[in-house]
């Protein structure tokens, strides 16, 4: 079995989690208390991968990440990136197309939060920045540890996006999720088992290990 | 909410009135945690909030204490950790073990505030308040959920701190017991104004009830007419007493509408403070 497309596959879902993880910390903290006007939109426009068939956001990112086009145009002439078919490219495709799993948990998290701990920490004369990460942020445990698992499932399940932006270059662009509709296509049943097999048992224990640490982590909180 | 008021220095004001009726509002507001449509605040010549000048200082800088309902204790961290968080940088640490000391929790320094009852986490939140020896100490029904004897433990505890310390305090309450044990000012608010102000016993005691006799408070429970003299079970000092009642004094009573009688030489003097 070529491990190539799984050990690819891990990795970006790694680095996905991890660049969303510090992104959307400060947008999860904006969304839920910050007070601006077109809420709406910035929420409407997160949550847009949610609904939208991976193929819709695959096409206009290619779009976007073409060199016959602005952004692709000035990525590649600028900082000599080239998006279509790399493995850069896909990272930056999974991050718009995972932003939901990470924002929508991490914001509900800190709104369960009662207000008196922020303004309790506000009237000792603590900023916001020191509040959010001495007092929010170790109380959202159980919500950020959801939110960076569901990231890293979901990027590990792409597919869609994946084959517009990526196509299928082995090491590069050929994760595990194409292998797999490689294998099928070939009537090569028994390596496309293998494939799913792992995606499938490490997938199971990573979630079976969220729930049990999320289970005890509310125990405690509930007993308070 | 329209308010306008001038309170003194390092005393203690109790803050009183039905539920919605902008107590905690305005606790808020002097903390800096919610701010107003428009009015002035200033604390020893200094202006907190002026929003006609655009004058807004942060809750940070106000040097308050503010005990939370909820207790507002940080769980991820122990007592120790929690009154830690509010030293100031370079503060001087000693004072978290003088204050442990003083709600008599030292020993309970390593516990989680889930590991302690409602009384010893009320001490802790006051505790943390006092870190910073702030001038100005507000407390929002701080010992509500506390039984009788934890209260007056607790209501000791701060008038020591508050005669050690010297800060003003603002706390919001409905125990008239506590009112006249504590404060030096009573505020009773309703609908987002102040509908009464002065000392407890300008506020709660009839002019005509005189200094003479006895003064209770209490709660009606039952309420009945027999010929001309009215009998009501009431609550007071946590007891169950029976009070028989000239009927000219009131025609009936509510049930759990709180009341302060003054028994003079003269006559009974009985006037309610609030319906129930």
């Amino acid at each position: 079995m070529d491990w190539q497309p799984l050990w690819l596959t891990f990795r970006l879902a790694t680095i996905t989690s991890l660049i969303l993880l510090v992104l959307a910390l400060p947008l999860a903290y904006w969304l839920a208390f910050g007070k601006f006007k077109g809420r709406g939109i910035v929420e409407a426009i997160i949550g847009m991968p949610l609904v939208l068939p991976p193929s819709v956001i695959g096409f206009y990112l290619l779009l976007a990440f073409s060199p016959s086009y602005f952004f692709g145009a000035y990525m590649e002439k600028i900082l000599g990136l080239r998006l279509v078919f790399s493995f850069t490219g896909l990272v930056i495709a999974s991050i718009l197309y995972s932003l939901p799993f990470m924002v929508y948990p991490i914001r509900a998290g800190l709104q369960s939060l009662p207000a008196s701990l922020r303004e309790a920490s506000y009237t000792l004369g603590k900023s916001e920045w020191t509040t959010f990460f001495k007092v929010l942020l170790p109380n959202c445990k159980p919500a950020i540890l959801t939110a960076f698992v569901l990231t890293f499932a979901h990027t590990v399940g792409e597919f869609g996006v994946v084959l517009m932006i990526g196509g299928n270059i082995p090491g590069v662009t050929k994760v595990a999720s194409v292998a797999i509709y490689n294998e099928v296509e070939a009537l090569n049943y028994p390596a496309a088992n293998q494939y799913a097999m792992v995606l499938f048992a490490v997938t199971f224990v990573i979630l079976l290990m969220v729930y049990s640490v999320n289970n005890r982590l509310l125990r405690v909180r509930q007993s308070s | 909410m329209e308010i306008s008021l001038a309170l003194e220095e390092k005393k203690i004001t109790a803050l009183t009135g039905p539920s919605g009726a902008g107590k905690t509002t305005l606790l808020k507001q002097i903390a800096g945690l919610m701010m107003p449509e428009s009015g002035k605040i200033s604390f020893r010549n200094v202006v907190w909030l002026d929003t006609e000048h655009k004058i807004r200082l942060p809750s940070q800088v106000r040097n308050i204490g503010f005990v939370f309902q909820d207790y507002a204790l940080f769980p991820h961290m122990t007592v120790r950790e929690n009154l830690h968080y509010a030293l100031p940088k370079n503060g001087d640490e000693t004072v978290i073990d003088q204050l442990l000391e003083s709600v008599g929790l030292l020993q309970l320094g390593n516990r989680k505030p889930y590991q302690l009852s409602g009384g010893q986490q009320q001490r802790v939140a006051l505790a943390r308040a006092l870190v910073r020896k702030p001038d100005l100490l507000l407390l929002d029904e701080p010992f509500n959920a506390l039984d009788h004897a934890m209260r007056f433990q607790l209501q000791d505890l701060l008038l020591k701190f508050q005669r050690e310390y010297q800060f003003s305090v603002i706390m919001v309450t409905h125990d008239i017991g506590e009112m006249f044990r504590m404060s030096d000012q009573v505020l009773i608010m309703e609908n987002g104004k102040i509908l009464q102000s002065g000392k407890p016993s300008d506020v709660y005691l009839n002019e005509q009830s005189g200094n003479d006799g006895i003064l209770m408070y209490g709660k009606v429970l039952t309420c009945r007419q027999e010929e001309d003299v009215l009998i009501i079970d009431a609550l007071i000092d946590n007891k169950i007493r029976k009070l028989k009642l000239p009927i000219h004094m009131h025609q009936k009573l509510d049930i759990g509408a709180h009341f302060t009688l003054h028994y003079s030489l003269d006559s009974p003097v009985l006037q309610i403070i609030s319906k129930a």
